[in-house]
């Protein structure tokens, strides 16, 4: 099975900066036919493609949209480059080799919405992201391609949970990168209290080649209940851990071994991590499960960012997750306590299971206290943080058993 | 209306009623550490945790409406042990030194504990380490004492306006500072103590009243603040015949004025009460010297030479100067005596100066 190649049809074969180079390859087309449409049957159009979010919560893109007031003066159609999760780069390639249909999809959805200003919020690990995307604006502004359609790239400054859309609305005020409770969601009150849609690069991306292609093209392709295609990173023990963009009914066992060209070294396969740092892992056993959200979830494991981290039998699952509990006990924002103390009591307790200081009642800590951040942190970062720890208890326990004292 | 179900009972609320309030008139009271009604919701301490069936986590009822048709379990298993583990998270980072604390008995982190029974923290790992030295005469700073509820930080916001401090780093390394981490006198503070009023445990407490008697001890006797003719309410702490210490009533119906709020006068600065050096006897000046009078000798003696004055050279010889430090009800007394009772206009205040 091959790679197939909507959003990077074109890379390296156009200037991502130049709108003319995009106009070329039939970029814009989209959004014209977007704006000939009503705004309701642009949203219903989007509804129907079936496109759910691609940043990690896979939810409908049309359905985020609707819930957007129509008379609502001011609106914002905000772009979510944050792009924080290790091990993920999509966003980033996509931004490389086709930025002119983020811009296209912004604008598109600044139609359906009515929305005249667009926001990207890139990280700050990125600056020459920026300087990329400035220019891609400038050149769709100058080539008239945007209309009255505006975008501002904003740099956020290295925080992973600014990656969450409220937190990162927070920052684009100006104010700590906190996440905000919901509701209100963002599509009610977001970005200084407008009515905003937040979505990812990808989901941007995706919106021109439904609009010329239709609803139905798209909504054909891959997995049925989440179609389309998708943009994945390899890293890990993997030949060749590089991008690739493949229909949402492709199989995790392919992915490893048909495009990742199989295990380093020769060595077999342990476990993969989906979806970034927050991921399950998960074992051999479940490999041969489709990449599309739903598949994923029904294996206890999440697509997310759509980075798959392969690790082969050398390596030591403990001293991994405790090296993850560390970024997220970094990473926490610190405003609700399940997560400030609950990120930091985690990393304490992984370190004392990975040093042997650890007994079968701090293994049952460690389940205790991952239940409840999952089940009362304020956003997904505290949600999402013991996943790691307790995918690999209940697949790979023998690890933690025999390093406990 | 909307319609829902809170521990079995069927309820009916008004649009946009927060579950905590839909809750309370359900008859289930949830355990706050963040919330406070004065101040913007923070949903942060995730104390008042709710399980609402059908959803896949716990929902903050301080920060969720009630919707049609929520089932809300406001003691279920779930949510009985998310307490609990936070209860324990927050313990872990807390110096438990009750016995010489000045909020001891009057602290909701103690209160909490007693009531899910936690005894012992399961995370016994690194302890608080967050305790800022501050040489202020007035507020004491004890922040490994601190669980993070920034109301402190949304008071001094939003009640005072001085926006003196902050939220610095993140994380389990968070904490409330001032710009750069400094001290209180050199940031925007105005030692209002709002932040002390809203503290719920004893991060923040009162230098001036520190060992002299722990407020859930002492006798609150209501009054008005007699430094200005603003009127706030406070209530004294009276602990063995003895005013120890001076804290906020902020029920509406007390406080009609401040809603418990103070300036750094009225809330720290009571200790003129019990000094030597205080006034207690009216003195009437003889030759120089200042000797002690009744009451009764000490006006009448006032009231002889104001008579004078006024038969001799006429009532616009007299004048009276006021303050705006004096209560509305003593500066209209005065200026109704000067016209009714000397007869002239020369009334004047400091305050048009």
């Amino acid at each position: 099975m091959e790679e197939k190649r909507v959003l990077l049809e074109y890379a390296d074969q156009i200037n991502p900066e130049s709108a003319a180079d995009y106009i070329k390859v039939g970029g814009y087309k989209g959004l014209e036919k977007a704006r000939a449409m009503q705004k309701k049957d642009l949203i219903d159009e989007v509804k129907k493609s079936g496109l759910r979010g691609r940043g990690g919560a896979g939810f409908n893109a049309g359905m985020k949209w609707s819930f957007v007031p129509q008379d609502a003066p001011v609106k914002y159609v905000v772009c979510n480059l944050d792009e924080g999760e290790p091990g993920t780069y999509k966003d980033r390639i996509i931004c490389e080799k086709n930025a002119q249909a983020l811009l296209e999809g912004m604008a598109i959805c600044g139609a359906a919405i009515g929305s005249d200003q667009g926001y990207i919020y890139c990280r700050g690990e990125y600056p020459f992201v920026v300087e990329l995307l400035k220019n891609a604006v400038k050149s769709a502004k100058d080539a008239g391609a945007l209309g009255d359609f505006d975008i501002e790239v904003r740099m956020g400054a290295g925080a992973y949970v600014c990656g969450e859309e409220t937190a990162l609305i927070e920052s684009i005020e100006g104010h700590r990168g906190e996440p905000r409770f919901k509701p209100p969601f963002p599509g009610v009150a977001g970005l200084w209290a407008a009515p905003t849609v937040v979505n990812n690069v990808e989901t941007f991306a995706c919106l021109p080649y439904i609009l010329v292609n239709g609803a139905e093209w798209f909504a054909g392709i891959g997995a049925a209940k989440y179609p389309g295609t998708k943009v994945l990173t390899l890293t890990g023990d993997i030949n060749n851990p590089t991008y690739f963009e493949v229909p949402t009914d492709y199989k995790l066992r392919d992915v490893i071994y048909k495009l990742g060209g199989g295990i380093k070294n020769g060595k077999k396969f342990k476990a993969v991590q989906v979806g970034g740092t927050s991921g399950a892992f998960i074992p051999e056993e479940n490999l041969d499960t489709q990449i599309d959200f739903d598949s994923m979830g029904a294996i206890g494991a999440a697509l997310g960012s759509g980075a798959v981290l392969v690790l082969d039998e050398t390596r030591d699952i403990v001293d991994t997750v405790a090296r993850i509990t560390k970024f997220f006990e970094h990473e926490s924002c610190g405003k609700c306590n399940p997560c400030r103390e609950g990120t930091f009591r985690m990393c304490e307790m992984l370190h004392k299971v990975n040093e042997g200081k650890a007994s079968e009642k701090d293994l049952e800590n460690i389940l205790r206290l991952a239940k409840v951040m999952r089940k009362a942190s304020l956003c997904g970062l505290g949600q999402a943080a013991p996943i790691p720890v307790e995918s690999t208890i209940k697949h790979f326990k023998y690890e933690y058993m025999r390093k406990l004292v | 209306m909307i319609n829902l179900k809170i521990n079995g009972k069927e309820i009916q609320v008004p649009k946009g009623t927060m579950l905590l309030e839909a809750c309370r008139q359900a008859g289930a009271e949830l355990p706050t550490l963040c919330y406070d009604e004065d101040l913007r919701l923070a949903g942060s301490c995730r104390m008042c945790l709710v399980e609402a069936k059908g959803r896949p986590t716990l929902v903050a009822a301080c920060v969720m409406p009630a919707e049609n048709n929520m089932d809300i379990l406001t003691e279920s298993e779930d949510v009985v042990e998310a307490r609990k583990v936070i209860l324990e998270l927050l313990t872990a980072r807390h110096k438990f030194d009750c016995h010489v604390c000045e909020k001891d008995g009057n602290c909701k982190l103690q209160d909490y504990c007693y009531k899910y029974g936690v005894k012992e923290s399961s995370f016994a790992g690194e302890g608080p380490h967050f305790y800022k030295e501050d040489p202020n005469p007035f507020i004491e700073r004890d922040y490994d004492k601190c669980i993070m509820c920034t109301r402190c930080v949304r008071a001094c916001e939003e009640i005072t306006g001085a926006d003196a401090i902050n939220l610095e780093d993140r994380g389990h390394h968070a904490k409330i500072s001032t710009a750069f981490n400094g001290i209180l006198a050199d940031s925007t503070c105005v030692f209002c103590g709002q932040c002390v009023m809203v503290c719920p445990v004893g991060a923040l407490t009162s230098k001036v009243s520190a060992g002299k008697g722990k407020a859930a001890q002492n006798e609150k006797v209501l009054t008005t603040c007699t430094y200005c003719g603003t009127g706030c309410t406070l209530e004294l702490n009276v602990n063995e015949g003895k005013v120890v210490g001076v804290t906020s009533n902020r029920d509406r119906k007390y406080s009609p004025v401040n809603k418990g709020a103070l300036c750094v006068k009225g809330r720290f600065g009571w200790d003129f009460i019990h000094s030597p050096e205080r006034l207690t006897t009216p003195l009437i000046r003889e030759n120089g010297e200042l000797r002690p009078a009744s009451w009764e000798e000490a006006l009448s003696y006032a009231a002889d030479k104001l008579k004078g004055v006024k038969e001799k050279y006429g009532p616009d010889a007299l004048a009276m100067f006021t303050s705006a430090r004096v209560t509305n009800e003593e500066n209209y007394l005065a200026q109704k005596f000067m016209r009714a009772a000397i007869g002239t206009n020369n009334v004047d205040h400091c305050a048009r100066l």
